[in-house]
């Protein structure tokens, strides 16, 4: 099965090709067939992949397919690296990617752009194969630019919309900011281990001391990139307007899997951040910054999918939190735990705004149970996992990530459970404006609430069935379970392993679970007494707020801030040069050669009379010059 | 007895020479079309005789070869050429070429 | 030797017959000069052995080409001396320029390389057989070729004698 890893991207990539091609032809039957059925197949041999590498005691295995680039003593070949990380990944991308294509073919059904929809999603899995399955940093450069391209046309998929256009360019602008650094980083681990292959880079850094000053720099480069793509302050501001492209899209690229490719990135390198204490504290830092920074702003959104959206930084944040603290496995878990409750809130909210006619406000919402118990049910569940109520998926992730923040810094453990209790009150805020109580909206909207296809809620059900399961393969050694993910991943994060010394006591992590889920049950008691209890409303639009609620309700103004710190002063400069460098410089410098040229061939032209002899004349004497000179 | 072998290279060049010179002095002296047409056909000539007077010399049949294909493209020419004059004249009612001076600015 | 002699003989015909072309008044003259100047040439061409070449040059210039000279110039009417004159100057200045045109070749001749004959004379050189062997194996392509220009030579004199294109 290894063998056939090739096949993996190939097929999305055919898929892409098809639909891309052909999709004006084809009926939407078909086009709905190619696209989750190469998904689908990438996603059964994935699915070899990862039985065959739990099977066999060889856990690296590099698939070299052909020479790529050769120039000098550069060489990288075109080759593919499994090993437990990228293999987890493929089944995350194929599988999760497979249930949001069989979403998609209900949701998107009366889109005109169907096809077009399928060509972009089979793209983007295609360049999220890349990104994980590389075994060197360009082909993973590669997969970074192409989904950040296919993240780009979705965004602005409904490109008729210019607020959509514009959220499109801005994931983009902010996103090649990211890249950059990514960039730079690679260039920088050329220059230092002369290759950029995982393997051969890996096996050099090990003899690094470490706070070697090139690692550091090296790791901030690649963190960098890993902001960007990941959305973590400051450049988050992209992700939440993100949510303007098609729900799917939101939940496929923009919670599950695009998203988390600087957590993959940063998993990937883990040697290199691992001798790098200071990156390794910046990146903590950054990431608990972001989980609480988001999760206020949360706190005060009305709009069903931003919610999702900053819980998404938040979550992110989380995950970068356990980068930081050097928990590995925690942080992949937490991925893939997120990967599925995330892709099943953001499916559950599309399935809301199918049946409300695409209002997203939960402001008009509520009491939607009696008409979506399906959604209801699931979306409930999702609720549940991301909140970390005990037992389900995301309390286990959560909670390993919290416990190695508490064993490096107590004040990291701290910001992180409140950044947790408001997750819980932010989440169940949205349950309940959105499916308890009345119904808000219009007559109209009313009449038309309906359940979602079975395309749309077979999904939901397994993503549901997932999060509330997911967390199985992570059970922690005080819980009594044999946390099989790390074992599993513990290959790849061995050479980093120094730092990961559990020294809790069971006493502790005791604690610890129970301060995380007292503290969950208070934010969820609250949420419930204001929410459920006095059936309070968002504040509606115009209506004056408290200061500090309209700070978070504005995001504290950061997109603001931006405009006003680097996009007027850029504009402003681009208008003073456009003005004067380009109007009268060079547009001087141009004209002026176009004028001078025009107004001496206007007195040179009078040389030309028309008259026959005159020109055999002047053509003779140059004959007779001509010979004379080469006499000479 | 070949006349080659008795009158050295240089004098035929020089007999080129002169004739194609006489041809340039036509094309400038004359402004009828036709005498100026039938200069060109002097000039012609005069390179013609010289690659026979080359061929000869060398024993290379390819100079004699050449001067068909210039017979070839000079009947081309002709008849091309005149039909122009025709036409010129049939609008003009003059054989004139300083009639022809549109071709300016 | 009486090659020679014929040599200066044709040459000194060739120059006077050519400068008649030029200077008769007359275009008729001039078209008849001509065909006397391209048998003096045909004249040359037999003394250097191209008997064939001399003998398809009589019958394509002065048998085809100076006939339809001369044809155009009796249907064009223009035997009498129509020409209007052109100035001294001009006509001083063309004498000029073609005199310097002659001595700066002259000039170049004389300071050129002279080369040598490295093949032995062949007298059969210009015999209709041996430049029907190389037209029809080394050049057979040039051949046909000039056969396609000729017919599009044709079809456009034909085109443009129309009297009018509708």
């Amino acid at each position: 099965m290894i063998k056939l890893v090739w096949l993996v991207p190939l097929l999305p990539l055919i898929g892409f090709l098809i639909i891309g091609l052909f999709g004006k032809k084809l009926s939407k039957g078909l086009v709905s067939i190619i696209g989750c059925g190469s998904i689908l197949a990438a996603f059964a041999i994935s699915l070899g992949i990862f039985f065959e590498l739990i099977g066999q005691a060889e856990k690296s295995i590099t698939i070299d397919l052909f020479s790529w680039i050769s120039a000098g003593k550069l060489s990288i070949p075109f080759s593919f690296l499994i090993d437990p990380l990228s293999s987890l990944f493929l089944l995350i991308i194929t599988g999760i990617g497979f249930l949001i294509h069989l979403y998609s073919t209900g949701y998107m059904s009366h889109d005109e752009g169907f096809s077009r929809f399928f060509a972009y999603l089979n793209l983007f899995i295609f360049f999220m194969l890349l990104l994980v399955l590389g075994s060197n940093y360009l082909i993973m450069f590669v997969g970074w630019e192409g989904v950040g391209l296919c993240s780009y046309l979705l965004i602005g998929f409904w490109f008729k919309n210019t607020a959509y256009n514009n959220a499109a360019k801005k994931a983009f602008v902010m996103n090649r900011i990211g890249d950059l650094g990514f960039l730079l980083g690679i260039i920088l681990i050329y220059v230092t281990f002369g290759s950029i292959g995982y393997h051969d880079v890996f096996l050099i850094a090990k003899n690094f001391t470490s706070g070697n000053p090139a690692l550091t720099a090296i790791t901030l480069l690649l963190f960098v990139g890993a902001i960007g793509k990941s959305a973590q302050l400051p450049l988050y501001t992209w992700l939440p307007d993100a949510m303007a492209g098609p729900t799917p899209v939101s939940a496929l690229i923009h919670a599950a899997t695009m998203v988390t490719a600087g957590i993959y990135m940063i998993a990937r390198s883990n040697i290199l951040f691992t001798l790098a204490p200071l990156s390794m504290e910046i990146v903590a830092i950054v990431g608990v910054c972001t989980a609480l920074f988001a999760a206020t702003i949360g706190l005060a959104q009305n709009d069903i999918k931003k919610v999702l959206a900053y819980s998404t930084v938040s979550q992110l944040g989380f995950m970068f939190l356990a980068l930081g603290v050097g928990a590995y496995t925690g942080a992949v878990f937490h991925v893939m735990t997120h990967a599925f409750f995330k892709a099943l809130l953001f499916l559950g909210a599309g399935s809301v705004i199918h049946a409300m006619s695409g209002a997203q406000d939960i402001r008009e919402m509520g009491g939607l149970k009696k008409y979506l118990p399906i959604t209801q049910i699931t979306f409930l569940l999702g609720t549940l996992a991301i909140v970390g109520f005990p037992g389900f998926s995301g309390f286990f992730s959560k909670d390993e990530i919290l416990a190695n923040a508490f064993e490096h810094n107590k004040l990291l453990w701290f910001f992180g459970i409140l950044a947790a209790a408001m997750t819980t009150f932010y989440m169940f805020r949205l349950y309940f404006l959105t499916f308890t109580g009345n119904f808000r909206g219009t007559k109209h909207q009313l009449d038309h609430l309906h359940e979602s296809p079975k395309s749309m809620t077979i999904p939901l059900m397994v993503l549901a069935g997932l999060s509330v399961v997911g967390g199985l393969v992570g059970i922690p050694a005080v819980l009594g379970g044999t946390h099989f993910l790390e074992e599993f991943l513990k290959p790849v994060f061995e050479d980093s392993s120094f730092r990961l010394i559990h020294h809790l006591s069971h006493e502790t992590e005791y604690i610890l679970m129970g301060v995380a889920v007292a503290v969950m049950a208070i934010a969820l008691y609250y949420a419930h007494k204001i929410y459920v209890k006095n059936k309070t409303l968002p504040v509606a639009e115009g209506e004056e707020l408290q200061p500090l609620h309209k700070l978070v309700y504005k995001k504290y103004f950061v997109d603001e801030l931006y405009d006003n710190m680097i996009t007027q002063p850029l504009n402003f400069i681009s208008n003073a040069l456009h003005k004067v460098v380009d109007n009268q410089l060079v547009d001087g410098i141009v004209n002026g050669i176009g004028t001078s040229v025009n107004w001496t061939s206007s007195k040179i032209r009078l040389v030309q009379t028309g008259n026959i002899g005159f020109y055999i004349f002047v053509m003779v004497i140059s004959i007779v010059l001509i010979l004379f000179t080469s006499m000479m | 007895m070949s006349a080659i072998q008795t009158v050295p290279l240089n004098w035929y060049l020089l007999l080129s020479t002169v004739l194609f010179t006489i041809g340039v002095l036509g094309v400038l002296f004359r402004r009828n079309a036709i005498i100026i047409f039938m200069s060109i056909e002097l000039m012609l000539n005069a390179v013609n005789l010289l690659l026979v007077a080359f061929s000869s010399y060398l024993s290379d049949a390819k100079g004699q070869v050449f001067v068909f294909f210039i017979m070839a493209v000079a009947a081309a020419e002709v008849a091309v050429g005149l039909a122009i004059l025709m036409m010129v004249y049939r609008n003009t009612k003059s054989s004139d070429i300083n009639i022809l001076n549109k071709l300016k600015w | 030797m009486i090659t020679t002699y014929l040599f200066y003989f044709l040459s000194f015909l060739a120059i006077m017959f050519a400068l008649m072309v030029v200077f008769s008044k007359n275009p008729v003259h001039s078209v008849l000069y001509l065909v006397l100047t391209f048998f003096t040439i045909a004249g040359h061409y037999v003394l250097l052995n191209a008997q064939f070449l001399a003998a398809v040059h009589i019958i394509v210039y002065a048998g085809a080409i100076m006939v339809l000279f001369l044809f155009v110039i009796m249907l064009l009417n223009l035997n009498k001396e129509t020409e209007p004159h052109k100035s001294v100057w001009l006509k001083a200045s063309a004498a000029v320029a073609s005199g310097l045109l002659l001595v700066v070749l002259v000039g170049s001749l004389k300071s050129a390389e002279t080369i040598v004959a490295t093949n032995a004379f062949d007298p059969n050189i210009g015999l209709i057989e041996n430049l029907g062997k190389v037209l029809f194996s080394e050049f057979l392509l040039p051949f046909e070729v000039s056969s396609v220009l000729l017919l599009v030579a044709m079809v456009g004199a034909v085109m443009l004698g129309k009297r009018s294109i509708k």
